[in-house]
């Protein structure tokens, strides 16, 4: 079995094993090994990788592997892996392994549980490694529809429209992906002769440009989508509200990466001159989008809806930077998609900690929080800093990056867009100030709360490997950024750099 | 012509011999032994079902009135699979009291239509095509009015002898003009000779207006809902997959063989037609609460879908509409099972009444689960990589946006089907469905539903397969 394979064949055994279990007890311990090893791989495959480049291996993608599945389609189970797929593979093992340890304590159907979330995870480690398109948009679409379930059942307040809105809007929105996906396939061979969905051979065509013209809006729009792209984004924060903890740390660190990686690589990686004609709109949507997302998080009182709000905030700017078209940017957009993972995916999980305890997510019916539970308290501090953007932590490395790449473009538009976009980052630092300062500051508002517990052994694992992923990456960002550059390379071949 | 090339029909001639030994049991028995009868009836379609996929040759009898092809036997065969799973599913309704002394005449009736269907795939001119439409759907009229005592069951059973007689009388007339325009009712003559003119292309539509109904294509849907809800769940099972599968099959390889230079004239037809189906059929089956009606409107949206494959006019889009409808069945015995299961036991077909279903029967769910999934188009089920690739020929053959309708279609089917699930899953139920056990038989067709759905879309080879045997339809 190769590499990258196991990436799947692990949680999918996990899934198989936990379907046999007993009580939840079991099921944790079982998910929690399956993970354990999926983070190890995800590591392993960190190291392979980095010792194949140090050796000399200068292929566009490494460890492919290639099985014939539908073959008058020319379907392929083609699996590969570059710079880009594995700093997201290694995000997911990260964010999946925290996930199990924040839903240590989920007892009511747990079995069912865990099963979804790692069909979850599963579809995302396959979505990553794939690097044909059918097999990319067949686990594309088995890490969304459980999302269905995870937020419906194990959910909380108006779950069912949530879970329902999340589920057809981005169902829908792969629709419309998949019309793109197969007008790639169709124009795969203008000469005549057999068509490919094999994304290495579609780079090196060019597709008739009026094609592109209806094919990039709608793989833009697909998978942005899911990269909470402005207007598209609605489903975002009531679906995050309503999802359970690690759904929620999955979800926004993981799966809503998909789209900013699919933007990246399929619509903007092998559409190009469309990208190009097209991205004036995009770019209006994005940047409104960042600055909408601000607001609207100043605007709430619910923790979780702030924190969803801030996503679709910092996911604009990975559009955003992918719409740069120039290697500093796009890095920054690959950059920014792991370093949110982290961060958002830190801040789901203490508010659901925290939640946990208070039974409420309205910031004004707490406070004081740092007397109680220093630990969850100085954590959440500790995020926060983080997110809008102090230097030695990850958030801050990416968007530098972004901006430096972004003010390459001399043109006015530009300069007014990414202006635009900074200007979030000030709202971010209102926003996130003021929901840390009543959260945790002053005094405790309800006598209930003096006696609450602080972090349990658990849920000091969950934080201490984000904590530990966002100062790591803050701290020592050159490793990882120049794998990513190396890759972003190839890519920008199609694109008039400057 | 001799002894041996009468074994071309073997699969006809077998399910003839079926019927007949089905009746003789019934003489010999009486009818008293329920038991006997349920096992007997069973096995013995096993052992024909098995039979039908040994290998066989192909070519024509009767001067050319009965033909075949691998992909008419293939086609045969999922028939055959297909009625077999009804078999398995229908055994635990028909032990009840009220079928006592009629079990035979359900299974008589079941493959007399089947026998219709087989000759009506099978036939090489219109009027053998005539027949065996007509028997497979007389005792299909006899089939849904099987509940006499009940008031909607008879009134199913009305309204499709009536209607369906309405829309013979059309397609008769079409065959007619056909005859009128070129003097022969062989398909051979009639490719050699067809030529665009007013003649043919009404004999076209009023032919394709007859198998519309069939299939319950939009406009000639309507009585789709009504007759699928009076009739027993099995039949209806049975009638929305065997019998809309068939007519499918027919209708494509009409298309292509008699009326292929029309060509320009059934692709308009069959792009609106399309649209309007899968369309009006999704809008409708949002409102439904009785899952009987719900399916009927599900299916008359699958058929909309199977339209891509054949607009599409190439030997991918075929096989793909071949390919989808054996998954259609499979998915669509998968739900039905469920439900007859759930109907058998306690009486209930109301969608509210599957509240809380996972909590009592997780087995159940699953199955339902998987179907409905399947429909919807979720990978890794089956209907994914059927809705898929019928999405990929039409757009090779350059339909773009009907294939934007149609995935906009799917999410809209999503929805009701989500909302299925979300009733299994997650609306809280005071009293829910008890658990209950199945009988052997019903766990088996389950299986084998479920099986079907997730084998046939995962494994590559068996479109590869199918693709290599339509040659025989081009």
């Amino acid at each position: 079995m190769d590499i990258l394979s196991l990436l799947i064949v692990v949680p999918v055994l996990t899934i198989l094993a936990i379907a046999f279990t007993k009580n939840y007890k079991q099921v944790r311990v079982i998910a929690a090994i399956g993970t354990g090893i999926q983070l190890f791989q995800s590591f392993n495959l960190v190291w392979q990788y980095l010792q194949e480049r140090a050796a000399g291996n200068t292929a566009i993608m490494v460890f492919t592997k290639s099985y014939i599945w539908f073959e008058k389609f020319n379907i392929k189970y083609d699996i590969g892996v570059d710079g880009i797929s594995v700093a997201l593979i290694a995000l997911t093992g990260i964010i999946v392994t925290a996930g199990v340890y924040a839903s240590w304590g989920v007892k009511e159907q747990a079995k069912e549980f865990f099963i979804w979330l790692l069909l979850l995870a599963t579809g995302v480690f396959g979505f990553f490694i794939a690097i044909d398109l059918f097999t990319m948009f067949v686990f594309y679409e088995i890490a969304v529809i459980p999302m269905y379930l995870l937020i419906g059942v194990w959910g909380s307040g108006k779950k069912e429209y949530s879970a329902m809105k999340l589920t057809l809007m981005l169902m829908g929105a792969s629709a419309i992906l998949l019309v793109a996906i197969i007008g790639l396939y169709i124009y795969s061979n203008p000469q005549g002769g057999p068509l490919t969905w094999n994304i290495l051979e579609l780079a090196n065509v060019t597709m008739p440009i009026e094609m592109q013209r209806i094919f990039f809006p709608m793989a833009f729009v697909g998978f942005g989508a899911l990269g909470a792209l402005f207007p598209f984004h609605t489903w975002s924060p009531d679906g995050h509200a309503s999802a359970p903890t690690a759904v929620s740390m999955l979800h926004a660190g993981v799966l809503m990466k998909l789209g900013g990686y699919g933007a990246l690589r399929i619509a903007v990686g092998l559409m190009p001159e469309a990208a190009q004609e097209q991205a004036w709109f995009f770019m209006i949507l994005t940047a409104f989008g960042a600055v909408y997302g601000a607001f609207g998080a100043i605007m709430q009182t619910d923790l979780k809806y702030i924190n969803a709000y801030s996503s679709v905030s910092h996911l604009a700017m990975i559009l955003f930077a992918i719409l740069m078209f120039n290697a500093t940017a796009m890095n920054g957009a690959v950059l920014q998609m792991i370093s949110h993972g982290f961060i958002t995916a830190l801040f789901f999980s203490l508010i659901g900690m925290i939640y946990g305890r208070t039974h409420t997510r309205d910031i004004y019916k707490m406070g004081g929080l740092m007397k109680v539970m220093p630990i969850l308290a100085g954590t959440y501090m500790v995020a926060s800093f983080a997110s809008l953007g102090l230097p030695g932590f990850s958030a801050f490395v990416a968007e530098m990056t972004i901006f430096v790449g972004a003010f390459q473009h001399p043109d006015l538009f530009h300069r007014v867009a990414t202006i635009l976009v900074a200007s979030s980052i000030v709202v971010t630092a209102v926003y996130i100030l003021r929901a840390a300062g009543i959260l945790l500051m002053g005094p405790i508002k309800n006598d209930e709360f003096k006696s609450l517990g602080d972090a349990l052994w658990y849920e000091k694992v969950t934080l201490i490997v984000l904590i530990g992923s966002i100062t790591v990456m803050g701290m020592a960002p050159l490793w990882l950024s120049d794998m990513i550059m190396k890759s972003l390379t190839p890519m920008l071949q199609g694109f008039v750099t400057l | 012509m001799n002894l041996n090339s009468f074994l071309l029909m073997r699969h006809e001639l077998i399910l003839i011999a079926v019927v007949l030994l089905y009746l003789a049991s019934e003489i010999i028995g009486g009818g008293k032994n329920k038991r006997f009868s349920l096992n007997f009836a069973v096995v013995l379609f096993l052992a024909v079902t098995i039979i039908g996929f040994l290998p066989i040759s192909t070519g024509t009898m009767f001067g050319g009135m009965y033909q075949t092809s691998p992909a008419i036997i293939l086609m045969k065969n999922i028939l055959n699979a297909g009625a077999f799973i009804v078999f398995l599913q229908v055994v635990s309704w028909l032990k009840k009291e009220e079928n006592d002394n009629r079990i035979m005449e359900f299974f008589i009736l079941i493959v007399s239509t089947l026998i219709g269907m087989n000759y009506m795939i099978s036939a090489g001119d219109f009027l053998m095509f005539y027949l065996g439409l007509e028997l497979a759907t007389i005792p299909m009229a006899a089939l849904a009015a099987y509940q006499v005592y009940n008031l909607k069951s008879a009134e199913a059973g009305i309204k499709l002898l009536l209607l369906a007689a309405l829309s013979s009388g059309i397609m008769l007339f079409g065959i007619s003009m056909l005859y009128g325009a070129s003097e022969s009712l062989y398909f051979t003559d009639l490719i050699r000779t067809m030529e665009m003119n007013s003649m043919t292309v009404l004999a076209l539509v009023f032919i394709f207006s007859g198998l519309a109904f069939k299939i319950s294509i939009v406009p000639f849907h309507f009585w789709t809902a009504d007759v699928y809800e009076g009739a027993p769940m099995s039949v209806t099972s049975y009638m929305s997959v065997i019998s809309k599968a068939s007519a499918a099959f027919v209708l494509m390889s009409l298309l292509f063989t008699v009326f292929a230079q029309l060509k320009e004239i059934w692709t308009p037809i069959l792009y609106i037609t399309s649209v309007l189906t899968m369309t009006l059929g999704n809008l409708f089956a949002i409102r439904q609460r009785n899952i009987k009606r719900f399916m009927a409107f599900s299916s008359i949206a699958q058929a909309g879908f199977i339209f891509l494959g054949i607009i599409s006019g190439t030997q991918m889009g075929m096989s793909t509409v071949i390919y989808f409808l054996a998954i259609y069945i499979f998915s669509n015995l998968a739900v039905f099972g469920v439900a007859g299961a759930i109907y058998n036991q306690t009486g209930k077909e109301l969608i509210d009444d599957y509240a809380g279903l996972y909590k009592t029967n997780p087995a159940l769910t699953l199955v339902m689960t998987f179907g409905l999934f399947s429909l919807a188009g979720i990978p890794p089920i089956a209907g994914f990589f059927g809705k898929f690739f019928l999405f990929t020929a039409a757009m090779e053959s350059g339909f773009l946006w009907l294939t934007v309708i149609a995935v906009l279609n799917t999410i809209i089917s999503l929805y009701y089907y989500l909302l299925i699930v979300k009733a299994m899953y997650i609306t809280p139920n005071e009293s829910p469905i008890a658990f209950f056990r199945s009988d052997f038989y019903m766990k088996m067709g389950l299986i084998l539903a479920t099986i079907g759905i997730l084998v046939i879309g995962f494994i590559g080879g068996i479109h590869h397969y199918i693709y290599n045997l339509s040659f025989g339809i081009l």
